[in-house]
């Protein structure tokens, strides 16, 4: 399957890199306070929503941008951002006829559909997608189909305006507004993002997703996405993100809280592949995101894969707080680094509860000049009695002027838990490189080989569609990095 | 087959291959024996295409073409297999999926059609008996795990799903017990035609009581001292390297 796919895609460069010409509306460039009023004004929101922002954003104003990351850069100069940019709607959409046909295009191009007609017709998977066109999200899929279950799947602005008990109840109980300089920004300037509930006792029939695209100059996104799973219920989710190619730096600064209840369960996906820079590290996304499920009761589960291929700067530690009894954390993640890419990323798992289990799988690959660092947090807190961990953290390097490192904490207050670490580094060798030749294998399908073998533990955990597209971007990125 | 014609190959400042001359024709079984250092495994390392050595002078023929201008997968492609003296292992790769990647590379080469994935099972399923290598074992990570004697039969296995024109078969013999060797030997046997040879590398004597060579090339320094029929080879476990060396004692 990989060499196929690998094949198809030889000699592409980011293939995702071009623009669409739609007209904007955009806020003025700078943050204060009457720039968050501007966009809460946009949206129509009510009072409270305003005085979260604001709060966040007063917070974030004796806050300082942090600096512990094994990552350098330039730091951005946030009065240069534009906190709101929308695809100019020439009135209220009321079907998709009506959704400016150069955006259609786009996601045509980067091959999303948002034209659920064709579920019919055979072609198209069982996954509901909502797509967020810079600021704002332009269309939700199949609401109607998973209305009839009592799930609502919906944009985060919709949210605010239909289910405002929900979003009041649930947002910032993982990532409080005050949590870290990037959440508190997002917190103040969030702009749109998705919402999702699934009622007791519901299992999603389809994989639900969301879609992010940056294509506007100038502009951050700052999206957010809250998941709440109620008693018995379970979702798969799907995060998907592409950028044009630009010299600039472009902040995505996002926010995603899952919440589940008891005997619930959230697995959440993500294929990171924001513009990485060019091959000498001109522009490209800082990706600085903050992504926490809290399982809030017992016996529920929060599982984060991610494939992480793009992006310029990433930090980013999707975490679980254990806090129900028996509740399950997960963490599945490959983070490819390649050119001058950085990564700083890994988890937090937070046990509270008794008998948490907790699972940590990382692989980095680092190639060309790129760094990619592993942090994590095992914390077990008193009275987390029984809790278990297990992380593997390997490293794999491709050439010899890239870096990998690892930095673990480990934190253990009750004497009961068990704490296991692995951790491994090797070098794509050129022995495996020389055994696949020998067989008649080229240089990029062998390299494809043995990536896609040593990342097999994670992408096995991905959805099907997405675990294809998965390789597809290992082996774009990696291209031309050995031999 | 093969015609090698004074070849010289050098790691680094040392020469290791100086001048070898060798012929290997269509229904053969050649073995090169001689002591550690001679240069035996360099040959196939250098034949294969392995990118550590300097080909310096000297020209390889292999089915009419010039061999040291095809990169190492179009030599494999071409049909020349070396089987490993020690196999790598790929973790996360199935050797199925390692196998279908390569046998369709080769097919492709060709300009043959992707081989079917009933068909494709049904001579995994045949040429795994050859050397009785476990089923489980296919599906296994390529070489992941797998102890000294499965290695070598899976070496053997690839070489039985590729069909290779000329098999190199570098040390097989090295770290195997006997039942081993002897399945080894027969998968190898079972293998030869009229259309294919084999070359053998080896220290000892003793994989050349299973799998019979017509000519037997004793190296020594990177040269072939002496070459002969069969028998040669037992003159050489009789008498041990040591006459060879001092009558072919060559200064550094």
């Amino acid at each position: 399957m990989a060499n196929e796919i690998l094949e198809e895609h030889i000699n592409k460069d980011y293939e995702w890199g071009f623009t669409t010409n739609i007209d904007a509306d955009e806020a003025p460039k700078g943050l204060n306070e009457d720039i968050i009023k501007f966009i809460s004004a946009k949206k129509n929101e009510p009072e409270w929503m305003l005085e979260f922002r604001l709060k966040a954003f007063r917070n974030w104003q004796n806050m300082v941008e942090p600096e512990w990351a094994h990552v350098s850069y330039t730091k951005p100069n946030f009065q240069d951002i534009i906190y709101y940019s929308a695809p100019k709607p020439k009135k209220e959409l009321a079907s998709l006829d009506e959704v400016d046909p150069e955006l259609l295009k786009t996601f045509e191009k980067l091959g999303i559909s948002l034209e659920e007609q064709k579920r019919l017709s055979g072609v198209q998977s069982n996954i509901a997608v909502d797509v967020v066109f810079d600021s704002v999200s332009v269309k939700t899929t199949f609401k109607e189909t998973l209305a009839e279950k009592g799930i609502i799947f919906c944009s985060f602005s919709e949210a605010v305006q239909d289910h405002p008990e929900l979003v009041k109840k649930y947002m910032g109980m993982a990532v409080p507004p005050t949590d870290n300089f990037y959440a508190a920004l997002n917190s103040a300037v969030f702009t749109d993002g998705s919402f999702c509930y699934i009622p007791k006792g519901v299992r999603s029939p389809m994989e639900l997703s969301t879609y992010f695209r940056i294509n506007a100059s100038g502009t951050g996104q700052f999206e957010r996405t809250l998941i709440i799973a109620d008693e018995d219920a379970y979702v798969s989710y799907l995060e998907g993100c592409t950028a044009p190619q630009r010299d600039e730096n472009q902040l995505h600064a996002a926010v995603v809280e899952i919440i589940t209840h008891k005997n619930a369960e959230v697995k959440y996906s993500t294929v990171q592949n924001w513009y990485p820079g060019d091959k000498d590290g001109k522009g490209g996304i800082f990706n600085f995101v903050t992504k926490r499920g809290i399982c809030l009761e017992d016996n529920s589960k929060i599982s984060w894969t991610q494939v992480e291929t793009g992006s310029a700067v990433t930090w980013k530690y999707p975490s679980v707080i254990l806090k129900g009894n028996n509740s399950v954390g997960e963490f599945y993640s490959v983070a490819v680094t390649n050119n001058y890419q950085q990564a700083d990323t890994g988890t937090k798992m937070i046990h509270i509860g008794k008998n948490t289990r907790s699972t940590i799988i990382s692989k980095g690959i680092s190639a060309g000049f790129s760094n990619n660092s592993y942090r994590g947090l095992v914390q077990i807190k008193k009275g987390a009695s029984n809790a278990r961990n297990f992380s593997q953290c390997d490293s794999l390097l491709m050439g010899d002027k890239c870096g990998a490192h690892t930095f673990p904490y480990i934190e253990i207050k009750d004497k009961s838990a068990v704490v296991e670490h692995e951790a491994t580094t090797s070098k794509i060798g050129e022995d495996q490189l020389f055994y696949c030749k020998q067989r008649g294998i080229d240089n990029e399908k062998a390299i494809g080989l043995i990536v896609n073998g040593y990342c097999k533990e994670v992408l096995n955990k991905l959805p099907m569609e997405f675990a294809v597209e998965a390789q597809k971007l290992l082996a774009i990125s990696l291209e031309g990095s050995v031999g | 087959m093969i015609t090698i014609k004074n070849l010289h190959a050098s790691i680094g400042d040392k020469e290791i291959l100086r001048g070898i001359n060798l012929e290997v024709k269509a229904g053969e079984v050649h073995a090169i024996m001689g002591p550690n250092g001679s240069g035996k495994s360099t040959l196939s390392s250098v034949l294969a295409g392995r990118e550590d050595y300097d080909v310096t002078e000297g020209e390889v023929t292999f089915n009419g073409k010039n061999l040291l201008d095809l990169s190492t997968e179009d030599r494999a492609r071409e049909g020349l297999f070396l089987a490993f003296q020690y196999p790598i292992e790929i973790p996360g790769v199935s050797n199925i999926n390692f196998l279908r990647t390569a046998l369709n590379e080769i097919r492709a080469y060709h300009g043959q059609e992707e081989m079917a994935a009933k068909d494709f099972l049904a001579l995994v399923k045949e040429k795994s008996k050859l050397v009785e290598l476990d089923a489980k074992l296919a599906s296994r990570s390529v070489n992941e795990g797998f102890s000294g004697g499965e290695k070598k039969r899976n070496e053997i296995f690839q070489m039985a799903m590729l069909n290779p024109k000329l098999a190199i078969l570098d040390e097989t013999d090295s770290g195997l017990d006997i039942d081993a060797l002897r399945i080894v030997a027969t998968g190898v046997n079972k293998l030869k035609s009229k259309d294919n040879a084999t070359i053998v590398i080896t220290h000892y004597q003793r994989l050349l009581d299973y799998i019979v060579p017509d000519f037997v090339h004793i190296l020594y320094k990177g040269r072939i001292v002496k070459s002969g029929g069969k028998e040669l080879a037992l003159e050489m476990e009789a008498k041990g390297y040591d006459e060879i060396k001092k009558e072919f004692e060559i200064a550094d």
